[in-house]
């Protein structure tokens, strides 16, 4: 099997469904000449052409608005976001018009959207090119919510993505884009949305990641094992809306112990919901109260972004914690 | 230069037979019968409002011509993007009046499960899509639609019908351009009726016309009389001819009046004076058209009476037909969120249901 970075699986997944499906359709701001700012559509607009592959005029509510639009009629858009700070000139109209339009319509009309906009810091883009804001997406229902760790599941996610029937905003870790490398197969494979992914196995503590973090989780289980000799089960949600709450309560009573990590902030952050959902629901297997390791309450720092992300440190110390309490 | 004001039937009632937009005779009672139809069950469904059979209502008095005209000059193909003010479109295209008076009760019958408030009702069949309260949000959803009707070649336009309110919005602009750079089958119908809730006119645009700004979006901007069923079919006729030949979008501004308050809710006295009111009566659409019908013979008193008659009576048996329903069923609050049901939301409908059975009401919520 080829060893593709993140662009390049996700560009392989466009382009399998492009030629598979003629309902769908990209659109966004540089996505077709240039194939986009990070090219994750490289070469796409000269294979599908210019009306199937579509620069727009840079306003995100037209681009969400139009693909709207175009989804109510059959077609398949699946609209870039260059980045998800820029997404909220599209709020309304992804909170209020997309996610709504099933229930609203009750079910007369259906909205598959496929929203893709790189997400997270780490590479130098300061407040306006770093930010993590999934929780805002899926608090108010009606959107489901993704974001890959790795090039076998961005393949395989976007697939799923692009051919469900409800609306999908497909978070990508930038910092990760080319970074994560690993093996894909070249043809058509889904990765179900909904489905959490046991990375590493262990007894010790459950820690509950996603994104580029699970990464820097990652790293974190394998020093706390050398050095702390605790043993790490880490899980990659993956999907944060559906979540798989099953794979993560099954975790948590065997551990119970638990970290989430997340670089978006704190308060009200998805981790939030996590450690309600397990206070809740497996209360009595807990050893030690869980803990969260995430980004700060402030804006999203330049010079300071590797203080301000979650980092092996950080982790390993609240894994210390929650194992000594 | 100014936009001229497109006009068949001055308000005196001369008719412009150079302009006058071909239209059978049956055709012509249709819309006709369309527009008493609408102004009698908004009438009707104010006075529900009153009595608190229904929560909340949003009339279009004054302004039917300009909605049910404009919906009359498309094709069954076409789409239609609603505001709120527009009941009549739907009914032209066959929503069935039981249906609605059952959405603005919000009861079992309801197509949306009483999912939303009165007045925001969907109808796909009639490719009339879900109303929305945030204004001009379905100006680039319909720019949307019609783009994807252009990309697969089929001969359809999609009209998207708002408010002078809605041009002041971020959307109004970000449709009109998307709809120009793409050259998309869009027409964009703004009703000025001079009234966003309580704000004029003047306090949206310092433009000397909503029209005229079609020009810096590179689409064709049209002015037309609202009052005037006939020019309203004629301009959008045009309209839809240029985007199915595929010669773009266009602006239609049909410059009529709110006569009614915004809502239910609202108490127009606080900002405007009853003679500017009565000042609109004089222009009344429906009675400006009967005119011209009665000078084509096709109509008479006589025939007005058996129409209000037979309306009356058709609204009646529909509001009788809705109110015999109840609420949605509670499980239903849970449906539609997703194509399927998530985990969670199964557990939370469970929960409700399981929690009614346990502590039922004790009196009848409406």
């Amino acid at each position: 099997m080829p060893v593709v970075n993140m662009i390049q699986a996700l560009n392989d997944a466009l382009r399998i469904e492009m030629r598979r499906d003629p309902r769908v359709v990209l659109l966004g701001e540089d996505v077709g000449k240039l194939g986009g700012v990070f090219r994750v559509t490289l070469d796409l607009q000269k294979e599908f052409g210019g009306d199937r592959v579509i620069d727009t005029p840079l306003a995100e509510a037209g681009i969400i608005g139009s693909a709207i639009g175009m989804a109510l009629y059959g077609l398949r858009p699946v609209p870039e976001i260059q980045f998800a700070d820029f997404i909220f000139p599209a709020y309304d109209q992804i909170i209020n018009e997309l996610a709504k339009y099933r229930y609203r319509s009750g079910g007369e009309y259906s909205c598959p959207v496929t929203i893709r906009t790189p997400v997270g810091g780490g590479i130098r883009g300061g407040h306006y090119h770093s930010q993590s804001p999934e929780a805002l997406f899926i608090h108010p229902t009606g959107l489901k919510v993704v974001i890959p760790s790795n090039p076998y599941d961005a393949k395989g996610m976007l697939l799923s993505a692009i051919r469900d029937e409800d609306p999908v905003l497909f978070m990508e870790p930038k910092r990760i884009y080319r970074a994560a490398k690993g093996e894909v197969p070249e043809g058509d494979y889904t990765v179900p949305l909904g489905k959490a992914a046991i990375v590493r196995e262990g007894n010790d503590v459950t820690i509950l990641s996603y994104g580029a973090m699970l990464h820097t989780a990652m790293e974190a289980a394998d020093v706390i094992e050398k050095e702390d000799n605790t043993q790490a089960e880490v899980i990659d949600l993956r999907s944060l809306l559906p979540l798989d709450r099953e794979t993560i309560l099954e975790s948590v009573k065997r551990t119970g112990r638990v970290v989430v990590v997340h670089e978006a902030p704190r308060n009200c952050g998805f981790g939030a919901e996590l450690v309600a959902l397990i206070t809740e629901k497996v209360f009595l297997h807990l050893q030690a109260p869980p803990m969260r390791v995430t980004g700060f309450d402030t804006p999203f720092p330049y010079t300071l972004e590797h203080e301000y992300l979650p980092d092996v440190g950080r982790i390993r110390d609240a894994v210390k914690q929650v194992m000594n309490y | 230069m100014a936009l001229e004001l497109m006009q068949v039937i001055s308000e005196k009632g001369l008719v412009n037979h150079k302009q006058e937009p071909s239209i059978s005779d049956q055709d012509l009672l249709k819309l006709y019968r369309t527009m008493v139809l609408t102004r009698q069950f908004d009438d009707r469904m104010m006075k529900l409002q009153r009595q608190g059979r229904i929560g909340f209502y949003l009339q279009s008095l004054g302004e039917e011509a300009a909605h049910i005209g404009a919906a009359f000059a498309l094709q069954p193909q076409d789409w239609i993007y609603p505001s709120y003010r527009e009941p009549g479109a739907a009914f032209l295209r066959g929503f069935p009046l039981t249906k609605y008076v059952s959405q603005l009760i919000g009861n079992a019958n309801d197509p949306i499960q009483g999912r939303q408030m009165p007045v925001h009702f969907s109808y796909r069949e009639g490719n009339f899509t879900s109303v929305s309260s945030p204004v001009g949000t379905q100006i680039p959803q319909a720019v949307g639609t019609a783009w994807a009707a252009k990309l697969l070649k089929d001969p359809v336009v999609v009209l998207a019908f708002f408010g002078e309110g809605a041009t002041s919005e971020g959307d109004f602009h970000v449709g009109l351009n998307f709809a120009g750079v793409f050259k998309t089958p869009a027409i964009l119908f703004c009703r000025n009726n001079h009234y966003a809730i309580s704000v004029p006119l003047e306090r949206q645009t310092a433009s000397e016309s909503i029209a005229i700004k079609a020009k810096a979006y590179g689409i064709t901007g049209v002015r037309v009389d609202g009052n005037d069923v006939l020019a309203v079919v004629k301009a959008t006729r045009e309209a839809a001819e240029r985007g199915r030949k595929g010669d773009g979008a266009t602006l239609i501004e049909a410059v009529t009046y709110r006569r009614g308050a915004h809502s239910s809710s609202d108490d127009p006295r606080m900002y405007r004076t009853d003679q500017e009111v009565e000042n609109q009566t004089l222009l009344d659409p429906i009675a400006r058209f009967r005119k011209y019908l009665e000078g084509k013979k096709l109509w008479n008193s006589q025939s007005d009476a058996e129409l209000e008659e037979e309306v009356k009576s058709q609204i009646i048996a529909a509001v009788e037909a809705a109110e015999k329903f109840g609420n949605p069923p509670i499980e239903s609050m849970f449906e539609d969120v997703f194509a399927e049901l998530t985990p969670e939301l199964k557990d939370q409908q469970e929960y409700l249901l399981d929690h009614r059975k346990r502590y039922p009401r004790t009196s009848e919520v409406k």
